[in-house]
């Protein structure tokens, strides 16, 4: 059953095979990203897809929606615009650890506090798989990769708290592991009227694993089963426990008034503002022209 | 209705000129001295239906701007140097990618931080080549307050037309001058829009290469899905690594500009049939230009003045029929000499350019031309 | 293309004058030129080009705002040689005062400015006028031109009003219009004690 939905949603003619590697968690995110959209009945015409620069982001070109495949950093941005300009269409935004939180962090902390309507899907691998294995800014503190071959001297963000502190109005966690969570996280963050952040913790066993010794794919993925805990079962455990383990479900969800219709308001308040001034404006034109006449008179009788 | 006569600034005048050209969205970042463009159109844009959002840097400014474009409206930003340096990458996006979008620039001195209030046109050579790879684009230079507003509605028309980015080069003279300009009726206005496929969405080619380039751009959300990247692509819009394909893309992005030159370029000339002398400048100091041309004709010194309107692409040919008439030429820049090596380029006969420059961050005054050519004799 | 040769008509003798108004960052000189260049170019109908200081020059210091108004199209548009200099504070009066023509005039506050430059000049109390008169010294810029104005006609006092009612903020209209008419009165005394 489930092939031929996915089967639906590719532009299976072309671009086919993919540019992932074998054991990559980036393509269990976009199955359930096309289940959820599916479940939603959300019309193929309608949905945009952007992304920016590298593996995550290849996604766009495999999907049959409006796809826009931006610059390294810049799909929020790109995004930000496309929604304003339509905000009819459903926005997804497709990122990395480093496309979203490096070079685009800038853009990606101030769409939450705009709390523009964008579903933002980002794919964390601790690593920048596209050109080879150096460190983000997910990388823990002593990971590896290739420009940090002795172990990384930097601290990493907690992506989702600091999509919380910037303002988003909706947060969740997942992996590639927990996929019918996901599929139905996806779906909450896609009817989530603002912006909505679900990070993904996505295994790269090319290069992460393999820097950090994590083994394959499937060890990988059972890491994320042992060390996840999902919101509810939090009480369950210690503080000192819950350090060594991540926390996976809604960690936030705070509705607040969304930008884009914020922004009709503004029109709407500019163009009832203009319409009273043309009404009194006419009003005076209506008086000078009767004006004017009366002086034609004169200046002929002159 | 008769034209209305307004005292307006050059910065107002492109605000005016972009809401009369259709423009419908504008992102932007606040930067002296061109804030003004964005001040004004927070209010008109918003008053027309139109969309206005101030965002986090220049980079996050023309990503907007394209996003908005691709969702089919015209859209534009405006900026001075740092802030274009910010947005090159962009501006190379809108390039391969062919998405229409109007850069305006106000110069100020640089580079760096620079002369953030003070006049300069240091950045004509940055609008040409200011993002990495071989690449085509169009820029246009005003010297008034007047045409500040209509080359704002040359730039729409000429990036929907031929679906590439156009950037706009005020100098802060021109940007803050305050000077009479009588506003048409809107309505009178010649506009382009961007050419959207007729074709049904399976047979639909969004990067075909047509006979005179262009292709149809349909707006995301209205049935065509297909693929946008700055990646090199076929005609169907994904990447590709076949050579021919990349020669085919590459070629296509140069011949729609370059084989349309008779359509995009514009110069004036003036005084240059009987020329001995000529004098070319651009934006603000053509001002100046042509008050020392005046006053050396009215000594019945046989100078002649030529200005490029489009200055890029440069027009070479038009030049190369004045200058093979003349001996000697000056280019007045305020800059240390941008312009000149393209007007060394048009003129093979070796014969005498001068530069006259000023790079103070104040406007190159008549005198300073005038005693120039007087010394060259 | 674009290829135009201009008549060569003979032109009436240019009018052409070149004002400068100065003083300090926020006396409203930037405005007062605006209102000028518009009298000027919309009410009187002929050309007018305002320029300004900008930067922190125009935060305190000497400020200044320029309009050339002349009959024929003006090019160049900054002032070379001034007709008249308006001059609010000491600084801009010391800064300035050598760009006037032989003939040009300066017109300074007597109360900011104690020393003045060998030059044709006048002092008026303007700032004062604008406190103790108008009521409010932001006033200033709008005595200030009807003085000038009233002294020089170089746009017509009709077209002045016009455009100081179309520029300054809603609601301080009758304000700025008795500051105008002040400033007017003032030219005239100073007309009147000439032609003595």
């Amino acid at each position: 059953m489930t092939q031929p939905l996915v089967l639906n949603y590719l532009r299976a003619k072309k671009q086919f095979p993919h540019v992932w590697c074998p054991g990559c968690g980036h393509g269990v995110v976009m199955g359930s990203l096309i289940r959820s959209i599916d479940k939603l009945e959300l019309n193929k015409d309608n949905v945009v897809m952007v992304s920016g620069i590298g593996c995550s982001s290849r996604m766009t070109a495999y999907v049959d929606f409006n796809t826009l495949h931006t610059l390294h950093g810049r799909p929020i941005a790109f995004a930000t615009g496309l929604k304003l300009a339509k905000p009819e269409l459903p926005v997804i935004v497709i990122t990395g650890d480093g496309d979203a939180t490096a070079i685009g962090g800038n853009h990606f902390i101030h769409a939450a506090r705009r709390n523009i309507d964008l579903t933002v899907i980002l794919m964390n691998n601790n690593i920048y798989g596209m050109t080879g294995g150096q460190i983000s800014p997910t990388t823990p503190y002593g990971g590896r990769g290739s420009t940090a071959k002795i172990g990384n001297p930097e601290h990493p963000f907690d992506i989702c708290k600091l999509a919380i502190a910037a303002g988003a109005s909706f947060v969740a966690r997942s992996t590639a592991y927990h996929v019918p969570a996901l599929d139905r996280l996806i779906q909450q963050a896609l009817e989530n009227k603002g912006f909505s952040l679900v990070e993904i913790f996505s295994q790269c066993p090319t290069y992460e694993g393999k820097w950090n010794k994590r083994g394959d794919a499937a060890a990988m993925l059972k890491y994320y089963k042992e060390t996840a805990v999902p919101v509810a079962s939090k009480s369950r455990y210690s503080e000192e426990e819950l350090k060594e383990k991540f926390l996976i479900g809604v960690l936030h969800n705070e509705p607040k008034p969304e930008f884009t219709s914020e922004y009709e308001k503004i029109i709407e308040k500019y163009q009832s503002q203009l319409e009273m001034k043309n009404m009194s404006r006419e009003k005076v034109e209506d008086e000078s022209e009767t004006k004017k006449q009366n002086d034609k008179t004169t200046a002929t009788e002159d | 209705m008769p034209e209305k006569a307004i005292l307006m600034q050059g910065n107002e005048a492109c605000a005016e000129g972009a809401i009369a050209a259709g423009c419908r969205f504008f992102a932007g970042y606040p930067i002296t001295p061109s804030t003004e463009i964005a001040e004004s159109l927070s209010e008109k844009l918003p008053s027309v239906g139109g969309k206005f959002i101030q965002m986090e840097d220049e980079i996050g400014s023309i990503g907007a701007v394209l996003g908005a474009s691709v969702a089919g409206l015209k859209a534009m930003t405006a900026t001075s140097g740092p802030g274009f340096s910010l947005m090159q990458e962009g501006i190379g996006f809108a390039c391969m990618a062919e998405i229409p979008a109007v850069i305006i620039n106000v110069m100020r001195g640089g580079p760096s931080t620079g002369l953030p209030t003070k006049t300069s046109q240091g950045d004509i050579m940055q609008a040409r080549w200011g993002t990495h790879g071989d690449h085509f684009l169009i820029a246009l230079i005003p010297e008034s307050v007047k045409e500040s507003f209509y080359l704002t509605i040359k730039a729409f028309n000429l990036s929907e037309k031929y679906r590439v980015p156009v950037i706009l080069l005020l100098d802060e003279a021109i940007g803050h001058m305050r000077e009479k300009i009588f506003l048409p009726e809107y309505s009178d206005l010649l506009l382009e829009n961007r050419v959207i496929p007729m074709l049904p969405p399976q047979w639909y080619k969004p990067y075909e290469v047509t006979p005179d380039f262009i292709t149809p751009m349909a707006p995301f959300g209205t049935g065509y899905r297909y693929n946008i990247t700055g990646l090199t692509h076929d005609e169907m819009g994904f990447p590709t690594s076949k050579e021919n394909e990349i020669v085919a893309n590459m070629n296509k992005l140069r011949d729609k500009i370059l084989r349309s030159a008779g359509d995009i370029v514009d110069h004036e000339a003036l005084y240059t049939d009987d020329a001995n002398t000529l004098v070319i400048a651009y934006g603000s100091g053509s001002r100046s230009a042509k008050e020392a041309v005046e006053y050396l004709r009215s000594r019945r010194r046989k100078v002649g003045f030529f200005r490029p309107i489009t200055i890029w692409p440069f027009p070479e040919k038009e030049l190369a029929q004045i200058i093979k008439k003349v001996d000697q030429v000056f280019v007045v820049e305020m800059n240390q000499g941008q312009i000149i090596d393209v007007v060394r380029k048009v003129e093979c006969f070796h014969k005498k350019i001068f530069g006259i420059n000023r790079y103070d961050g104040e406007m190159i005054t008549p005198n300073q031309i005038i005693s120039k050519i007087r010394e060259a004799r | 293309m674009n290829q135009k040769q201009k008549s060569k008509t003979t032109k009436q003798p240019p009018q052409k004058t070149e004002i400068r108004l100065s003083g300090s960052g926020g006396q409203g000189l930037i405005l007062a030129g605006i209102i000028l260049a518009e009298a000027a170019a919309i009410y009187d109908g002929v050309n007018a080009i305002q320029t300004q200081s900008y930067g922190p020059e125009a935060r305190g210091g000497a400020s200044k705002s320029e309009v050339i108004i002349s009959t024929n199209e003006i090019l160049y548009p900054k002032t070379t040689r001034l007709d008249y200099l308006l001059a609010l504070n000491q600084e801009s009066c010391d800064k300035y005062a050598r760009d006037l023509k032989e003939k040009g005039l300066l017109i300074v506050d007597s109360g900011a400015v104690e020393h003045v430059p060998p030059v044709h000049s006048i002092r008026l109390p303007l700032v004062k006028t604008a406190r103790e008169k108008v009521g409010r010294v932001m006033t200033t810029n709008i005595v200030s031109l009807g003085a000038l104005v009233g002294i020089s006609h170089i746009v017509s006092p009709k077209s002045l009003e016009k455009a100081v009612l179309s520029r300054v903020p809603k609601g301080t209209e009758q304000l700025n219009l008795k500051a105008l008419k002040l400033g007017f009165e003032m030219a005239e005394e100073i007309r009147e004690r000439f032609e003595d």
